[in-house]
């Protein structure tokens, strides 16, 4: 098992520079986030959501991690993790408040009375998603990063 | 508006988590916000006291969606007390970390943490489903795991491991029983599983699910044969996690036992609560004697913090309104002891540089005030009047008296003498002794207050609850009674 | 159908415990991964595999007409694999945490805990 470790080790040392992986990947990552922001916004009757969004974008940060290093994910993500951490707590938070101002019991669903042409409608049960997705991309690049730069 | 104090324990917690994490780098933001949201946390907890203690137990649907579908949030004079302990505890502990917690930890994330830990534990305390309530244990395991590992340190890392395997296979336990009991009823909220429960019939599958819960929360607040990795873990981490830990934790895990076995495996008492007694008998025995065995300060409280659920477990398994009221005001008592002696701990180590009672001697020579204190929480630890250790005791033991249970009041009276032994061992080793280890370097504490301020604080707790315990075993009789009369409970919830 | 699910549960419980069991700090967590999978498939058997009709109110319909799936099976699994999701990803850290630091991946070494001998 050691031996296990060790390799891995060198794994990330050399970055699996790969020249498919990463030209593979400059196309895929747009079209993995576009993919996330389809599931996030069709959550709430259909198959998908915040976790499953948020899942498949980290998926495709972390995988442009592994193709060309942590430091150009860094840049191509412009946000930090703990950001995004951050302001989807504050939104899920927020989006469970809003009832309460105005004077529901917490958390209760308010929605838009009119659907927005060739969407969904719009309420706070999709903030709450959008907060869930912040926070769940934030945590696992998050968990990635740190992984990748101890080494 | 009375609705929405419900859920503030909960929401001032997430809140916070979530702003310090935005302030994590600047030391002292994060402490001042620390500090203001764990007073907030204190005053709505008395707020909501107040309004439960008038005006009976308070529910909130979140959501909007009605008892046995929706997710319940249940206030009642247990669950808030408990939650009032709580803000005590973490405002003492926020202003113990002041001092003694590094600026590395601090910088990954200390305080974010310790506010989602209490996140969870607040959760844990309000909810009134047990998916939910397997949800907010989670959170705040989650939250312990980091807390434990946080630092790096060989010592932590090997604990953390135990603890989050133990941990880990004590929730996949509640799972499965979560299934089973919903396999069983159809449903997850138990004032409605209270009532479809008794039309389930077999008695075996109950007692199953029963036993697995029993497991499960059991692992969790380190009853007898299962509580093996607390003492190797507990010890691991800096003194303040510790404190916390021994505060709530195990704590949390005894309350989750009172909720499912008063309000839902209530079919077939002789042999749940049975079990129940037997291994409260178990537990005092084993800790003490675990106790007795070790000779290093921190190690010697974490054996102490088994024995003492033995006491909490009693009252449960007598499942009488006096064994009930006794549990709910030793936790009182137990919270505020154990806290305060891992803090003297802490102080011990930071002047001496050792927690080895070999080594350690002569507190009392240059420290009186400390050993004083020590005195305080180490006597009511023990049992000795008037502390409020003894009051605790008394009411448990005589609740044991009064049903019958000869065998388990004198088990515990002995324990109590045993504990006694342990705590005169620590006071003899650490503080009476002659320092033959002449230290050569003995450091000055800095930040004087920071330390010393918990423990005056909860020193003084302590004393006033062995002045007025008539006052405090009011409150611990009221909850006890709606514990018991859990049919205006269940009324209440499902509100019909 | 039944038989079948619990079969596999119980094989996913024994090579979870197993696993568990062993020395290595990798093979611990691959156990808890494999538990927390079995408690899932537990909760799914438990709430019933009858039918693959989606519970949802047809349109002129004022009430769910049998048969229907049970929905909150799945909603607790879901939330149990989210949370189980976390647990892993934080187990995976603290092992590479605990192999820097010690040097180690057999479970025997690290009892320095365990002892009675000071920390």
């Amino acid at each position: 098992m050691n031996i296990f470790f060790e390799a891995l080790l060198l794994l990330w040392r050399d970055n699996m520079k790969s020249l498919i992986l990463s030209t593979t990947i400059k196309i895929l990552l747009p079209m993995m986030l576009l993919f996330s922001f389809f599931l996030l916004m069709r959550g709430h009757n259909l198959p998908g959501g915040g976790f499953t969004g948020g899942l498949v974008a980290s998926a495709g940060f972390a995988l442009y991690a592994i193709a060309l290093g942590i430091k150009s994910t860094r840049q191509i993500m412009r946000i930090k993790p703990d950001t995004l951490l951050y302001s989807g707590l504050l939104i899920t938070g927020f989006s469970g408040l809003m009832a309460v101002f105005s004077g529901k019991p917490f958390m209760t669903g308010l929605w838009l009375a009119n659907e927005i042409p060739g969407f969904q409608k719009i309420g706070t049960p999709v903030l709450f998603d959008v907060g869930v997705y912040l926070v769940v991309l934030g945590m696992v690049t998050k968990i990635i990063f740190s992984l990748m730069e101890e080494d | 508006m009375i609705e929405f104090l419900i859920i503030l324990p909960v929401i001032i917690p997430f809140f916070t988590g979530a702003i310090l994490i935005a302030t994590m780098k600047s030391r002292e933001i994060s402490r001042t916000i620390s500090l203001a949201s764990a007073f907030l946390l204190l005053v709505s907890s008395l707020v909501l006291f107040a309004v439960v203690w008038i005006s009976g137990i308070k529910v909130l649907y979140v959501g909007s969606w009605k008892a046995p579908f929706g997710i319940s949030f249940i206030a009642d004079v247990f669950s808030v007390s408990m939650l009032i302990m709580t803000a005590v505890m973490l405002i003492t502990v926020t202003i113990y970390s002041f001092s003694s917690i590094d600026s590395g930890r601090e910088k990954y994330g200390f305080w974010v943490f310790l506010q989602f830990m209490i996140m969870g534990v607040c959760g844990s305390f309000l909810t009134g489903d047990i998916f939910n309530l397997f949800v907010w244990f989670e959170v705040m395991l989650m939250s312990s795991f980091v807390l434990i590992a946080l630092g790096n340190e060989k010592f932590q890392l090997e604990g953390a491991i135990k603890y989050v395997t133990i941990n880990v296979i004590s929730s996949v336990l509640f799972l499965s029983a979560v299934g089973i009991l919903y396999g069983m009823t159809g449903s997850l909220n138990m004032a409605d599983l209270a009532g479809k429960i008794k039309l389930v019939g077999n008695n075996y599958l109950i007692n199953i699910a029963a036993l697995f819960f029993l497991t499960s929360f059991g692992i969790k607040a380190a009853i007898f044969p299962l509580f093996f990795w607390l003492p190797a873990s507990y010890p691991t981490p800096p003194i303040p996690v510790t404190a916390i830990f021994s505060a709530l934790l195990t704590k949390v895990g005894v309350f989750a036992l009172i909720r499912v076995f008063t309000l839902v495996f209530t079919t077939d008492v002789s042999f749940t609560h049975g079990i129940i007694l037997a291994l409260a008998g178990l537990t005092m025995v084993t800790g003490v004697f675990g106790a007795a065995a070790q000779f290093e300060f921190r190690r010697i409280l974490a054996f102490h913090i088994v024995s003492q659920i033995g006491y909490l477990l009693l009252g449960l398994g007598l499942f009488t309104l006096n064994g009930l009221s006794a549990t709910v005001f030793f936790f009182f008592h137990i919270m505020l002891a154990k806290t305060n002696l891992f803090f003297i701990s802490g102080i011990v180590n930071r002047i001496y540089g050792t927690y080895d009672l070999n080594k350690l001697g002569g507190i009392y020579k240059n420290h009186p005030f400390i050993s004083i204190m020590f005195m305080i929480s180490a006597g009511s630890l023990a049992g000795i009047p008037p502390l409020p250790g003894f009051w605790a005791k008394l009411f448990v033991i005589k609740a044991a008296f009064e049903s019958h249970y000869y065998f388990l009041g004198a088990v515990a009276i002995i324990v109590s003498i045993l504990t006694l032994y342990s705590m005169l061992k620590i006071w003899n080793e650490a503080f009476w002794k002659k320092n033959e280890y002449h230290f050569t370097k003995q450091e000055k504490l800095t930040h004087r207050f920071g330390w010393y301020a918990p423990v005056v604080v909860i020193s003084v707790l302590m004393l006033l609850l062995s002045v007025f315990p008539e006052h405090i075993y009011l409150v611990a009789q009221k909850a006890s009674e709606q514990i018991i009369n859990s049919a205006e409970y269940i009324k209440i919830v499902i509100g019909k | 159908m039944y038989l079948l699910l619990s079969i596999l549960i119980g094989v996913l419980f024994t090579t979870g415990i197993y696993m568990v069991l062993r020395r290595s700090i990798v093979k611990l967590v691959i156990g808890l991964a494999l538990l927390t999978h079995a408690a899932n498939l537990l909760i799914f058997v438990a709430g019933r595999v009858n039918t693959p009709i989606p519970p949802i109110i047809g349109k002129g319909e004022d009430s769910l007409i049998p048969p229907f799936a049970d929905p909150i099976p799945q909603a607790l699994i879901l939330t149990a694999i989210v949370i189980s999701f976390g647990l892993t990803s934080f187990a995976i850290v603290l092992i590479k945490r605990t192999y820097k630091q010690t040097g180690t991946e057999d479970l025997d070494d690290l009892n320095t805990t365990d002892k009675i001998e000071k920390l």
